[in-house]
């Protein structure tokens, strides 16, 4: 990939980070025309917040973060006027910043050019005129929560009628609101409306110290605990200029694998029952809960929750647990490779799977498929191999990938990952670096920018940390890949018929509370 | 109609009545087995049915009579159903008033009533519910009219009663038409009684229900009421699955000690033990087909069914 048009030197500078970063300051015009460059050159959006710097500098700041091959660039943009500050929109070259720029409107009121302006994460529970990630607002107002109408796109047509899914489900699940247009069984659009998990975790970073923000990173999402912790502590270590010990950074590699086995295992079997096979279901619970048991035993936690923390991790992996975890992967595959036999040549499963919910390759790429979802529709990119961070950049990962974009090509990812993360499992445990598992992080010099980088098991999650003084947390964006997937389930299931939609949606099984935030 | 006859046929009902749950339950614990789960106690399902009892019914706003009334009269087309199938004796007085297309005519007015009750609150998954149970419904109606017929071609009568006496008189006449009886009648009743793979009555996804989304509004005695019924649907299912093609057990005319009904009473229970693990096998086995494969399958069985019929005509001539 080749950009036409260099940015100046003196606006450039290298970002704190676990990837090669750098952030660029740009004008309006400079940040519209690299969206369009960088779009056309297949570079891949990955994030957008804003930070209220009026304290320090009497300016508002946007920021928007892309996936470059050779590195990751960070855009700063200053929306001028602070009574109304306004940045070019990115939507049309960039289909999932949509929801990102209304979400910071939200939150920040710093608005876009875009026209859809209805609120996305505000839900009626502060006023319009409220933003609470201003510096002025302190977090402790109480508002009355008020229902606020909010138009879906209406479709029209003879024997068109809707269908409204949620946000309370018949199961215990979390809260997302479906619209669905259909006629008869057939989806001719669906509208999806989220945030009503949203709790403010931006604004209560700010009110914790450096050192304990991975604790609040880790429960954004509860199934990519030890993504986000890692996340987090990559930022602040590349802020403090810490290294971690080689021991620790194997064993956070270590967690990150189990966590994307745990969760492989899980909506496998989940894929299985939604399809009505409960055999797939009850089988692959028991994999995932023995998986989860020894997680306790390696990391001291079943969902991995605080075990990766600043400087390194919390304990050490005795030598007997190693061997009993060389043991465990060897029933694990064993097991797994049964039931994938069991599920590909099961007729009526397999039926189910194909075709539905299919995303083609050309419109995933062009909407900006991420992580698993992307590489089930041959969008190559997973940050392990094509970004590789320590110690990935040893093991030399492989990527999986499927062509069909459908809900069989999902599971098949899976199940080709589950393979490749025992294998990094296994050499992370033979790669016997004796040593410390934690180093002393100091504290961070005030206002520096710092960005963690993950390949989750959904895919990459992103923290963007900026520090204060006496180390304390000024801004803390963390960004869930679930943002850009989100969009591409209301393509994914066009023209599938209604009954199919809850296996589409398992299929691409996206964080509502790491979206929320 | 003697005294006796009388508390038979009223023995018969509340026979069927109390123990349709433990078929349930059975069938439930079945599955679990064969999934490697610990399974629930056997008695799951009334439990279930005490605690709705027990709690307070909340109705919709714009829930009509029809919405309220229908829990009784599903349960009483069910009850009244069980009192026309012979399951432990054929010399049923009420048998007589009704043979078994009124019995699928009474079947397809429970349909009726809890398709209108689920549409009576106008949301959209009883709406989604009500017109998938009637696709499903219209197709395996004349499935099922074919599966009779089989039987009735073999015995000369359309009253149950009669096809039971008429295998104790030939017993060694067994006519391979009704293999295929038996294979379409057994596709029919998983498609009518929401089990996969047409339906899945264990799950929690509201878009992908059937049968789940025409109750997704009934709440505590209503809600037992249909739910009882639905159990009493299956159990009457598979009485008549037995009448037509396990018939060895049933009291017939004449059999009036007490001998051959506890005789009776063993086959029944014995039959529906083996039923209730078969169709949890059938079931353990098989993933939810997509929806609108619901035709190709019903179509099958009707296939099958008529395939009985041009088998048994074949070999008469």
């Amino acid at each position: 990939m080749h950009m036409s048009f260099d940015f100046p030197a003196q606006a450039t500078r290298q970002l704190p980070s676990n990837l090669a970063c750098r952030c660029v300051k740009v004008d309006a015009a400079s940040w519209r025309r690299a969206a369009e460059e960088l779009s056309a050159s297949g570079g891949r959006f990955l994030t957008l917040w804003g930070a209220d710097d009026r304290g320090r500098d009497g300016r508002f700041r946007i920021y928007a973060a892309y996936l470059l091959p050779q590195d990751v660039l960070v855009l700063e943009h200053d929306p001028g006027d602070v009574a109304n500050p306004t940045y070019p929109s990115l939507a049309s070259q960039f289909p999932s910043a949509l929801r990102m720029e209304r979400a910071i409107y939200d939150l920040l009121g710093v608005a876009s050019t875009e026209p859809d302006n209805r609120g996305w994460l505000r839900h009626g529970g502060w006023p319009e005129t409220v933003f609470p990630l201003r510096r002025d607002v302190d977090g402790t107002q109480q508002y009355p929560v008020v229902s606020e109408a909010y138009p879906f796109l209406q479709v029209e047509g003879d024997g068109v009628h809707e269908i409204a899914v949620g946000p309370v489900h018949a199961g215990i699940i979390e809260p997302g609101n479906f619209r669905f247009s259909v006629v008869g069984e057939k989806v001719l659009r669906l509208e999806e409306r989220l945030g009503y998990t949203h709790k403010g975790i931006a604004k209560r970073f700010e009110e914790m110290r450096q050192h304990d923000g991975y604790r609040l990173a880790a429960r954004l999402s509860g199934d990519s605990a030890a993504a986000f912790s890692w996340a987090y502590c990559a930022a602040l270590e590349a802020i403090a200029g810490t290294v971690c010990p080689p021991r620790a950074t194997n064993l956070r590699a270590l967690a990150l694998e189990h966590e994307r086995l745990a969760n492989h295992l899980g909506d496998l079997g989940a894929l299985g029952n939604d399809a009505g096979f409960a055999f797939g279901l009850t089988q692959f619970s028991r994999l995932k809960e023995d998986l989860l048991r020894t997680n306790v035993a390696a990391f001291g936690a079943r969902y991995l929750m605080d075990y990766i923390l600043p400087g390194g991790v919390a304990l050490d992996l005795p030598e007997h647990a190693s061997r009993a975890l060389l043991d465990q992967y060897l029933t694990l595959e064993r097991d797994v490779k049964n039931l994938r036999s069991i599920y590909d040549e099961h007729g009526g499963l397999q039926d189910r799977f194909r075709e539905a919910g299919r995303l083609e390759k050309d419109l995933a790429a062009k909407l900006g498929a991420i992580g698993l979802v992307g590489r089930a529709s041959d969008v190559c990119c997973d940050l392990r191999v094509d970004h590789p961070w320590a110690p990935y950049d040893r093991l030399k990962a492989t990527l999986v990938t499927q062509t069909s974009g459908d809900v069989a090509a999902r599971v098949q990812v899976r199940f080709g990952e589950i393979g490749e993360s025992l294998q990094l499992c296994r050499m992370l445990l033979e790669d016997v670096s004796s040593g410390p598992i934690r180093t002393e992080v100091p504290l961070a010099e005030p206002d520096r920018l710092g960005v963690g980088l993950i390949e989750g098991w959904r895919g990459p999650v992103m923290i963007a940390l900026e520090t204060g003084p006496d180390g304390a947390i000024r801004r803390c964006h963390a960004h869930d890949s679930s943002w850009q997937n989100w969009p591409l389930l209301e393509y994914a299931v066009l023209g599938n018929i209604v009954p199919d939609f809850p296996l589409i949606n398992k299929s691409f099984n996206l964080s509502y509370s790491g979206h929320d935030g | 109609m003697s005294g006796i006859t009388f508390i038979r046929q009223l023995a018969e009902v509340v026979l069927a009545i109390a123990i349709a749950p433990l078929f349930s339950g059975w069938i439930a614990q079945c599955r679990a087995w064969l999934q490697n789960r610990s399974a629930p106690p056997l008695l799951q399902p009334y439990r279930m049915l005490d605690k709705l009892f027990h709690k307070d019914a909340a109705l919709a706003m714009d829930a009509s009579a029809l919405f309220r009334a229908t829990p009784y009269v599903l349960f009483g087309a069910m009850a009244l159903a069980a009192a026309i199938i012979p399951s432990l004796v054929t010399d049923l007085p009420l048998a007589r008033v009704a043979d078994a297309i009124a019995l699928i005519g009474l079947f397809a007015t429970a349909r009726v009533f809890q398709s209108l009750a689920a549409m009576d609150i106008g949301t959209a998954f009883g709406t989604m519910g009500a017109r998938r149970e009637m696709m499903v419904g219209f197709l395996a109606e004349p499935a099922l009219l074919m599966v009779l017929f089989n039987a009735f071609l073999v015995f000369g009568s359309t009253a149950l009663p009669d096809l039971v006496d008429g295998y104790a008189a030939h017993r060694a006449a067994v006519d391979p038409s009704v293999i295929f009886a038996a294979v379409a009648f057994l596709m029919v009743l998983l498609a009518e009684n929401a089990r996969l793979p047409i339906d899945n009555p264990a799950t929690h996804l509201e878009l992908t229900m059937i049968h789940e989304a025409m109750l997704l509004e009934y709440s505590a005695r209503h809600l037992a009421l249909v739910e009882w019924a639905s159990s009493l649907k299956l159990f009457n299912y598979a009485c008549i699955g037995f009448a037509l093609f396990l018939p060895w057990g049933i009291a017939t005319h004449g059999q009036d000690g007490g001998l051959p009904l506890f005789l009776a009473f063993a086959a029944l229970i014995g039959k529906l033990a083996l039923a209730g693990a078969a169709l949890a096998f059938v079931e353990s086995l098989s993933a939810k087909l997509r929806i609108f494969r619901a035709p190709e399958y019903l179509a099958m069985a009707f296939l099958i069914a008529v395939l009985g019929l041009l088998v048994h005509l074949l070999l008469r001539a």
